[in-house]
């Protein structure tokens, strides 16, 4: 059976830390950087759990700032490799 | 393997429209709008209308998308839109052109521009955002303010009595002779953006076959207005406005998918 691997890449000086993708993940990958603010001042997210990741992108179609860029690979075998 | 591995061009599969440039955004967090300039962005990518779009911008909180969006774009002085757009359009009829307007621009200053230019069916788009409130000026009562909300204006929550009812310009663009495609989506989900992309994609599509005017309502939130937080604000959209503005196609006579 082939699976999904994704990963993604979060643009933090461009988010606001809305966090509607960390509700929007249903894997649980995404969440709230903890105490940390970027330069605007705003909260922002960071992957916390990328293993979990496929790729759906889910993510990335809520964000209203476009921060989100998703990548994903096609695993040939159960192994993941 | 591990997530470096990945991340190479060739396993992309979303980023941020090209179109869209790194402005960032003035734009309150967990605002619909972004979702839907995306969404805009992405339609005219598909459609290779990169160099033949003119959008026109509103006043209201877009009154800065001409900043994030890389195509032509024309301000219009309040309301006035559908009869800028009227003119782009008849003298430059190539041109995919629409407005971007929120429900105080659209439902209260403009309406006759909105209702004159829909009924006459000049072959625009109108991109209609629907958060029930002015959320530039501070969130005060607009004309689609739900019965029995509270805005900075009113609140003990409108009255009909006082403030009247709601007002649902989309229903009433349905009803006229010179609209093709008329729709009321969302962006909450992930589901309800790819549905709102399809509309927006059909109203540009019409357009450009000289079918009629389109109107596509976006039902949004406005979290700083309301003074929720995004997630709530969802949460509040779906339950309170989509009972007084149901979404779906109000009238489809345009024949495409």
């Amino acid at each position: 059976m082939s699976t999904f691997k994704g990963a993604i890449v979060v643009d933090k000086n461009r988010c606001k830390g809305c966090a509607l993708c960390v509700l929007a993940c249903p894997k649980g990958v995404i969440s709230l950087a903890v105490r940390k603010v970027n330069v605007h001042g705003y909260p922002y997210v960071e992957p916390v759990d990328l293993d979990r990741c496929t790729g759906c992108s889910s993510c990335a179609i809520v964000c209203p700032d476009g921060c989100i860029t998703v990548y994903r690979k096609k695993l040939e075998n159960e192994n993941g490799e | 393997m591990t997530a470096n591995d990945i991340i190479s061009p060739e396993n992309l599969v979303y980023k941020k429209p090209e179109l869209m440039n790194d402005t960032p955004m003035h734009y309150c967090p967990g605002c619909s709008h972004g979702v839907v300039h995306k969404l805009i962005a992405e339609i005219i990518e598909e459609m290779g209308m990169e160099e033949k779009t003119v959008g026109i911008s509103p006043v209201g909180c877009a009154v800065f998308a001409y900043r994030y969006l890389d195509i032509d774009w024309q301000e219009a002085a309040h309301g006035r839109a559908p009869a800028l757009a009227t003119a782009i359009k008849r003298l430059w009829p190539d041109r995919l052109v629409f407005t971007y307007q929120g429900d105080g621009d659209l439902a209260c200053i403009g309406t006759a521009e909105t209702i004159h230019a829909l009924n006459r069916g000049e072959h625009i788009a109108i991109i209609f955002i629907n958060n029930a409130i002015y959320g530039m000026t501070g969130g005060q009562m607009a004309p689609t303010t739900l019965i029995g909300q509270k805005t900075s204006t009113c609140p003990y929550g409108r009255d009909p009595e006082l403030h009247g009812y709601p007002l649902n310009i989309t229903e009433i663009a349905s009803t006229l002779r010179g609209t093709c495609y008329v729709s009321r989506q969302s962006v909450d989900t992930v589901g309800s953006i790819l549905k709102a992309k399809k509309a927006i994609r059909k109203a540009f599509e019409a357009s450009m076959k000289g079918l009629g005017s389109s109107l596509v309502e976006i039902v949004s939130t406005c979290s700083s207005g309301w003074k929720l937080t995004p997630e709530k604000a969802n949460e509040w959209m779906r339950e309170k406005m989509f009972e007084e503005y149901v979404k779906g196609d109000l009238k489809d006579t345009t024949n495409l998918k």
